[in-house]
């Protein structure tokens, strides 16, 4: 395996992981947020949250560009007090994979919530669980396999990003370019050598996964 | 009822009408192929234009893997060569109909580097170029600043891009501060770059136009291409500031 395969397959992970744990956080909040009860306001915010998965990823990459870029609001925000810029990092990358994947856990997340069963809940309030420690101790490990389905969606989602990431962070070689970006740029540099040994490390990273996942999934349920 | 509706929105745009004649064109013609397209059209009722812009050597790639183009216009004589050789194109339909310069350019409000060689300074983080592997703009660039020895020094700074109008929108939103593209790319964006100067290319940068191979309508496809060499063709494009060739 050449190093030229590496750098991207590496730096794709750390993006992915990165994005899927980020997304987890906001995708459970919001899952929680929007609660069990499917009233219409709810179910608005939820289809409104879920965009970011419906949208073409170019559509978003967009949208990220101007928030994010020197003269969006938060880009500029972001370089007054910070100094910092997000466009043409793997920071961004991060950012543009984790909006990208987050409405799968957010679905999965609520869909879970609600399947959890309230009388267990109550069950811990009434022997004096706090909310916080409900939520933490009875809801959270009831609902986690549903959710951690999302999650590995998600991931999946993160790992294969391309329109949002090349708007928002590029295609740097070694910095910003994730396999999607080096398969698609060695593809029309007409280099179809190295796009074929990147094609094959993405099938055994996504087969890996795909096992690893099952297994994960499996011995949860036996727990 | 539903269905079959359904079925002919599915199917319908498969069928390009009989005159549909496909331009696949370098990114820098997107303005100008767009108004010779329309201009053509008004010509020959029936003919219709479909232009696919892209990356010369993007728009290459498509050919050799059997796009359905009759058309194809490159940025460079070293794409529109690699087609011949591949027996992409009929050979005595390549013509060259215009020439363009490699600028630099800089945001409105930024500082112009005097020299190339102020590159270099920590004023320009990044620089946006076409990516050399597959955007014409980017070799013509590496090609400058390979001759000023500035191309490994400055490879850190590099923002390799998809196409040439990509690097120009790079500099347009202040992402990058500098960027190489043609004079014509930075006159459709003049209210956002600068001009900081036009930088000399060994290889001269000249757009050869040829009918493809496997074109289904030839005849249609030679009238365009004569069309762009037309007096008519000709105006559009030194209107959009490219040169004779």
């Amino acid at each position: 395996m050449s190093s030229d395969a590496i750098v991207p397959l590496l730096l794709t992970l750390k993006v992915a992981s990165l994005a899927t744990v980020l997304a987890s956080i906001v995708g459970i909040a919001l899952g929680k947020w929007l609660g069990r009860h499917r009233t219409f306001t709810r179910n608005v915010a939820e289809s409104l949250l879920t965009l970011p998965l419906v949208l073409p990823p170019t559509v978003l990459g967009y949208y990220l560009l101007v928030v994010l870029g020197r003269n969006g609001f938060i880009g500029e925000w972001l370089m007054r007090w910070f100094g910092v810029s997000l466009i043409f990092t793997w920071q961004g990358a991060v950012i543009a994979a984790s909006i990208a994947a987050f409405p799968l856990i957010l679905r999965a997340a609520r869909a879970s919530f609600s399947d959890v069963d309230a009388q267990l809940e109550n069950a811990a309030r009434s022997l004096g669980a706090s909310e916080t420690e409900v939520f933490f101790r009875a809801t959270l490990p009831l609902a986690w396999r549903g959710i951690l389905a999302g999650a590995l969606l998600a991931f999946a989602r993160a790992m294969g990003e391309f329109g949002a990431t090349l708007m928002v962070a590029g295609s740097l070689p070694g910095r910003t370019q994730t396999l999607s970006l080096a398969i698609y740029d060695a593809v029309m540099a007409g280099d179809d050598a190295r796009a074929e040994s990147m094609v094959i490390i993405s099938l055994i990273a996504a087969v890996v996964l795909l096992i690893f996942a099952a297994q994960l999934l499996q011995r949860r349920k036996h727990t | 009822m539903c269905r079959r509706w359904l079925f002919l929105v599915l199917i319908v745009p498969l069928h390009a009408s009989a005159a549909d004649i496909v331009v696949s064109a370098a990114a820098s013609l997107s303005n100008s192929f767009s108004e010779i397209g329309k201009r053509y059209e008004a010509k020959h009722p029936g003919d219709n234009i479909v232009a696919n812009f892209a990356a010369s050597d993007v728009l290459l790639k498509q050919i050799e893997q059997g796009a359905p183009v009759d058309v194809f216009a490159s940025a460079d004589e070293q794409t529109m060569d690699r087609a011949a050789q591949s027996n992409n194109i009929e050979k005595s339909t390549r013509k060259d109909f215009a020439s363009n310069a490699l600028v630099l350019i800089v945001g409105v409000n930024a500082k112009s580097p005097a020299k190339l060689d102020d590159l270099a300074d920590s004023d320009y983080a990044h620089i946006a170029i076409g990516n050399p592997d597959s955007v014409p703009a980017g070799r013509y660039a590496k090609e400058a600043l390979t001759a000023a020895k500035l191309w490994d020094k400055i490879q850190p700074q590099i923002v390799p891009a998809q196409n040439v109008r990509q690097a120009l929108d790079y500099v347009a939103r202040g992402e990058a501060q500098a960027g190489f593209v043609y004079a014509t790319d930075a006159e459709t964006q003049k209210e956002k770059v600068r001009v900081a100067m036009t930088v000399p290319t060994s290889t001269p940068v000249r757009y050869p136009i040829a009918v493809t191979t496997t074109s289904q309508h030839a005849d249609a496809a030679k009238a365009f291409v004569a069309f762009v060499n037309s007096a008519d063709g000709q105006a559009v494009l030194k209107k959009y500031g490219f040169s004779a060739p």
